[in-house]
């Protein structure tokens, strides 16, 4: 009894969270990653274009119900999410004739398109503080809960509680069907072929024919998608502020290079790894070890090996190990 | 046009902006641009030292930049006896076990033959002496910040003259880059440009975090100057009769008189790292910098040691944005640790960099001064297209409220526009390098 109820504990403050927060972080570096595969540049704004896509489903979110328009019990946004998605996809591509068509002609090296995207970040970033100002916004309506603490403590009769939260359902449901959509799209379709030809040599890809204008096309609006469906998913499980969406750019990146920058899978488990390695270091063990030690042996402290607003320190240790020991991530990814 | 003549105008041009700003707003804001300009124009030497004439991407500036703010509380506040009682040396002895951590579990990785040991090795290290160090440290750090804490809860600092923390916070910021380019550096450029903003926000985060060492959050006020006090200037007969001589109010009297001081007191350094940077520009180790940015490979070819070259001027660098926040944190008395955004101390100091002319000192300098002046009145100036563009609607029109409550926004904006516009079209910056 005692076992199961700190993994009760463990469940619910470390296992859940982390499994939202790696779906969140893995969509985000999945963006990060196919940009850096095709465009071969690092996308700073992607924390940006988030916030961007966020912020446009936020809008619709506040229309719809304005209007009456729900699908409780699940949160309005998702309705309005392939709106947001177009939304985002038009800006991105509307970004990319007017800035990045003309270094990517000029074959420009891909330190100045980084800076480009420095700029691209701030007139982003720029836009939604704008729009929707800097402070917190919360959209997420619906129900609540899949299953909250009491009513887990009823059923079981243990003394623990286990609460899932809606928003945490909906990510891990939502990153899995993307995942599955975008992996069949790389492999399966004629489009996501020509990308991943491309990704992989891009004279080869030329030659055989295929137009590096539509893989890039295609690449946007794969961005698009998924870095606004990345945003609302962490908006609505904690809440939407530009300055987070910003600071967000570190874990994803740290994620997308553990994983390999340019492959797909990596991006994946960088994610989870990233995600995992954030909730377990900040999380305050005392709970669990008083379930499994005995009496005697139970800590006084909090057990906790770094305060959460050190939190962006964990993703950058992992960060600075995987590119000590290991530069191109643990899936290959690109090489150096 | 000749390119010095050039060079010339654009600067009579900003030297118009400032005096303009003085004679149409008042000579108070006019002497704040300039004083913040002239430490933004230390920041682009900076960051021109590294990426124009090095071409090292170094997205982290906030960090050292703040690294120089805590220079300034570490060097010249007033140390606190009852805190240093408290627990200041085993503080002390704590850190030196971290230190002595990480120091043994490289050695434990470099000295351990066998791979699998080597790892086990450093993870036993590593965690022994993590738990040794916290077993010390927190309780002492408790101690300390349970000294009085609504003025003091630190250690304080060494009592210092202020001055002296202007090179101390070069040397935080150089021994920050030296750690962080020794990982980064060698690696693919996108890698350092992560890495860096990696450094920065841990080091805010540090500085926002541990009390005892900045007193976090709560700011450190009161930060000793190295100019005298308005009020006491005001108090000062002989300084009130020389104000009337000019026909001055000694109130403004006095702030303009300290504002002038810093002035001078930054044009100083200032003009000494220009010398020191165009020297260096010019010199055979210059032009190895240039030769190794434009072709890496052909440097190595001829014997170059490109890696431990990149180390050295990133650390350069990093330590003139450390020079650089030490004398912003001087300016304003107080270190404010929430204040520093990534978007204003590091991107819009790449947007002068890049705007100014990047491997041209000059034009860095061009750069700080523009785009900081733009920074702060494209506010004012954003206001008043606002009341234009919003005359015709009506009064209590919920889109002319939100449109004039989001004008400070405009901001960001605006310099990303810049940026891209000056990327685009003349990529070389205003003046660009020979």
């Amino acid at each position: 009894m005692e076992l199961l109820n700190a993994f009760i504990v463990l469940a619910n403050f470390v296992l859940v969270p982390a499994i939202a927060y790696g779906s969140q972080l893995a969509l985000g570096a999945l963006g990060v990653t196919l940009v850096y595969g095709v465009l071969r540049f690092s996308n700073f704004a992607h924390g940006d274009t988030m916030a961007f896509g966020t912020m446009v489903v936020i809008l619709l979110t506040w229309w719809m119900q304005s209007i009456g328009i729900s699908i409780a019990p699940l949160p309005t946004a998702l309705l309005a999410l392939p709106l947001g998605i177009a939304v985002t996809a038009a800006l991105l591509i509307a970004t990319d004739r007017t800035v990045y068509k003309f270094y990517r002609t000029q074959k420009s090296p891909p330190v100045i398109f980084l800076i480009v995207s420095l700029g691209v970040m701030f007139v982003m970033n720029g836009l939604v503080r704008f729009i929707i100002g800097v402070d917190d916004q919360r959209f997420s309506d619906g129900e609540r809960f899949i299953i909250s603490a009491r009513e887990f403590k009823k059923m079981t009769g243990l003394s623990e509680g286990l609460a899932i939260k809606t928003t945490q359902g909906i990510t891990v449901i939502t990153a899995i069907v993307v995942v599955a959509v975008l992996f069949w799209f790389l492999n399966k379709t004629r489009t996501g072929k020509s990308m991943r030809a491309f990704s992989d040599n891009e004279d080869l890809a030329l030659l055989s024919g295929i137009n590096p204008e539509r893989v890039v096309f295609y690449t946007w609006l794969i961005v698009a998608a998924l870095a606004t469906i990345a945003g609302t998913l962490y908006g609505l499980d904690k809440s939407f502020k530009p300055f987070v969406y910003f600071q967000l750019l570190l874990p994803i990146f740290a994620a997308a290079i553990v994983g390999g920058l340019g492959s797909p899978l990596g991006a994946i488990a960088g994610g989870f790894i990233i995600a995992f390695s954030e909730v377990m270091i900040t999380y305050a063990w005392k709970k669990v070890f008083g379930y499994i030690l005995p009496e005697a042996l139970a800590p006084d402290g909090l057990v906790q090996l770094l305060a959460t607003e050190y939190k962006f320190a964990v993703s950058f240790v992992i960060l600075v190990i995987v590119l000590l020991f290991k530069p191109t991530g643990l899936f290959k990814g690109k090489a150096l | 046009m000749t390119e010095t003549t050039k060079t010339f105008a654009l600067f009579a041009l900003v030297a118009v902006l400032i005096i303009g700003t003085g004679v149409i707003q008042s000579w108070n804001a006019a002497l704040f641009i300039l004083n913040m300009g002239l430490i933004s124009a230390i920041m682009s030497l900076g960051v021109n030292l590294q990426w124009g004439i090095a071409g090292l991407l170094n997205v982290g500036i906030m960090g050292f930049v703040a690294l120089g703010g805590l220079a300034t509380v570490i060097v010249s506040m007033e140390p606190v006896p009852d805190a240093w009682d408290a627990g200041g040396l085993r503080i002390l002895f704590g850190l030196g076990i971290g230190g002595l951590t990480i120091g043994g579990a490289i050695a434990a990785y470099k000295k351990i033959g066998n791979p699998r040991g080597r790892v086990l090795g450093m993870i036993a290290v590593l965690v022994v002496g993590m738990v040794i160090y916290r077993a010390i440290i927190m309780p002492a750090i408790k101690a300390v910040e349970a000294v009085n804490p609504a003025t003091e809860g630190y250690l304080g600092g060494l009592g210092l003259p202020i001055l002296l923390s202007w090179p101390v916070g070069g040397l935080l910021a150089a021994a920050a880059a030296w750690v962080i380019g020794k990982t980064a550096l060698g690696l693919r450029s996108d890698y350092l440009a992560i890495a860096t903003l990696g450094i920065s926000e841990i080091l805010i985060a540090v500085i926002k975090n541990e009390d005892w060492l900045s007193r976090g959050v709560k700011n450190a006020i009161g930060i000793p100057r190295p100019v005298p006090y308005e009020i006491d200037l005001q108090n000062d007969p002989a300084f009130v009769e020389r104000a009337a001589g000019f026909g001055l109010d000694p109130t403004i009297a006095s702030t303009l008189y300290v504002k002038l001081l810093y002035a001078g007191l930054f044009a100083i350094v200032l003009v000494v790292l220009v010398w020191l940077s165009q020297r260096a520009l010019n010199s055979p180790w210059g032009r190895m910098m240039r030769a190794i940015r434009d072709n890496e490979t052909a440097a190595r070819a001829m014997g170059k040691n490109v890696t431990a070259r990149h180390l050295q001027v990133f650390v350069l660098g990093s330590a003139v944005c450390g020079i650089a926040g030490a004398m912003m944190t001087t300016l304003d008395s107080q270190l404010t640790p929430a204040s520093y955004q990534p978007l204003r101390f590091t991107f819009l100091i790449w947007v002068m960099v890049i705007v100014g002319g990047s491997g041209n000192n000059l034009g860095s300098i061009l750069g700080g001064f523009l785009i900081w002046f733009l920074w702060v009145q494209v506010e004012p100036i954003g206001f008043w297209v606002m009341e234009i563009v919003t005359a015709p609607m009506a009064e209590d029109s919920a889109i002319r409220a939100h449109l004039l409550d989001s004008v400070a926004q405009m901001r960001l904006l605006t310099m990303g526009i810049f940026l891209l516009v000056m990327l685009r079209f003349n990529p070389r910056g205003l003046i660009p390098e020979k």
